[in-house]
């Protein structure tokens, strides 16, 4: 008790000179949670099986890169229809796996919103969506919203970069300008890729990443 | 543990006293808004010059353009929040900052909406959006899509979602990195900031 209460005054003093450092501190705390939910850089990234565009199922064990080998890696990009940023990002998503499948890295898809709630995500709106611009990587259903919440995905586009041993190397923006392709300056996922490619740590390993809050009822 | 309740309430007291006297002059003439912008423009001496305008609306290049909002040294209690005209949860909570702008209009208190649009939809959206929706709080916009190189510097809680509303008055600051779903919710973040 005594140590609460030389606590408390201590707490009391920093409030009355006042002057440095945050409030708050309930903000704070949520924000620690928040950070702490999820798979960090450098843990293994959680199980999925979903099931894709074509109907079939898929999860780290048969998914197959560019030449039909097993991957040295695995971009997973959390994404969506209707997101302006997702959408903003499409060419980009299919440019890296144009680029990257073939190189042992494809992309996986996977989209997390709930389309009672956002109906241009629904399964039959992805197929459509897929079609039209033309996806040649795995475009992947969350159905039920459980898979992004163990990777503590928040937004669409998000990205984390699995390797062969299905750690996560990388997380977070696919690169520096979300919302406009001619304004990047660096690219933080192929930078990742390199990395590791080099046997590296990718620098940096975690960025935010930009886009819509993931909807979920 | 009751101790401790009621250490934190004192310390709360004591800390908010100071402000309560700054705060307790408030500018009365509602309809003389641009008197008050004016007003903060030469207190602080240091409301950002905007890179250019769209129709009447500031807009700001880069971070580094728009960051003294963020810093300004008065008595005004800033609530900035970061939205876009293609954010839905965004949307949603307009009316609410805008009833607080509305409510508190007499007050200290002002809003800004910092619209975070397509660069290529300034004129196309968020102009006939602003105008359709009346909106009252102050729009400006901030044009620079580098979000890795600024976004700490609003917030290091920001995840880089929006909505997020920034609201400072001095060296007393709160992050909300979540959408409002009512006035209430906004009003009892602000209420420290505004008490008599």
């Amino acid at each position: 008790m005594r140590r609460l209460l030389l606590i408390s005054m201590a707490l009391a003093l920093v409030s009355f000179t006042g002057q440095s450092g945050k409030d708050v501190v309930s903000v704070k705390k949520t924000a620690e949670a928040k950070e702490n939910a999820g798979v960090k850089v450098g843990e293994k990234a959680p199980y999925f099986k979903l099931k894709n565009i074509d109907g079939k199922e898929y999860s780290f064990e048969n998914i197959m890169d560019g030449n039909g080998n097993k991957p040295k890696g695995f971009i997973v990009i959390f994404t969506c229809n209707t997101c302006p940023v997702a959408k903003a990002n499409e060419q980009r998503i299919i440019q890296l796996h144009d680029k990257y499948a073939s190189k042992g890295y494809p992309v996986v898809a996977i989209q997390p919103n709930d389309p009672d709630v956002v109906p241009g995500d629904s399964f039959d709106a992805m197929k459509t969506n897929a079609k039209e611009k033309g996806f040649e990587f795995l475009y992947l259903f969350d159905d039920g919203q459980e898979i992004f919440p163990k990777y503590g995905a928040t937004k669409t586009p998000e990205v984390y970069l699995v390797d062969s041993n299905l750690t996560v190397r990388y997380h977070g923006a696919i690169d520096d300008n979300a919302r406009d392709e001619d304004g990047v300056n660096e690219k933080f996922l192929e930078n990742a890729i390199m990395s590791i490619e080099k046997g590296q740590e990718p620098k940096p390993a975690t960025t935010k990443a930009v886009g819509c809050g993931i909807k979920t009822s | 543990m009751k101790m401790l309740k009621f250490w934190i309430v004192l310390s709360g007291i004591i800390y908010f006293f100071p402000s309560d006297q700054v705060l307790s002059s408030g500018i009365k003439d509602k309809a003389n808004t641009e008197k008050f912008y004016e007003y903060n423009a030469t207190k602080s001496g240091i409301w950002p010059e905007p890179t250019s305008y769209a129709g009447h609306i500031p807009v700001y290049e880069k971070f580094s353009d728009i960051e003294p909002m963020f810093h300004l040294d008065n008595d005004t209690t800033y609530i900035i929040n970061f939205w876009a005209t293609w954010c839905k949860p965004c949307l949603e909570e307009l009316p609410y900052l805008e009833e607080i702008n509305e409510k508190y209009s007499d007050e200290k208190i002002k809003v800004i909406l910092c619209s975070l649009d397509f660069p290529k939809q300034i004129e196309s959206k968020l102009l006939p959006f602003v105008e359709k929706k009346k909106l009252n709080s102050m729009v400006v916009v901030l044009l620079d899509g580098n979000f890795n190189d600024w976004i700490d510097k609003v917030s290091s809680e920001w995840s880089g979602a929006i909505p997020v509303t920034y609201i400072y008055n001095g060296n007393k600051k709160h992050f909300v990195d979540a959408p409002f779903h009512n006035t209430q919710e906004l009003e009892e973040i602000i209420k420290p900031f505004t008490k008599q």
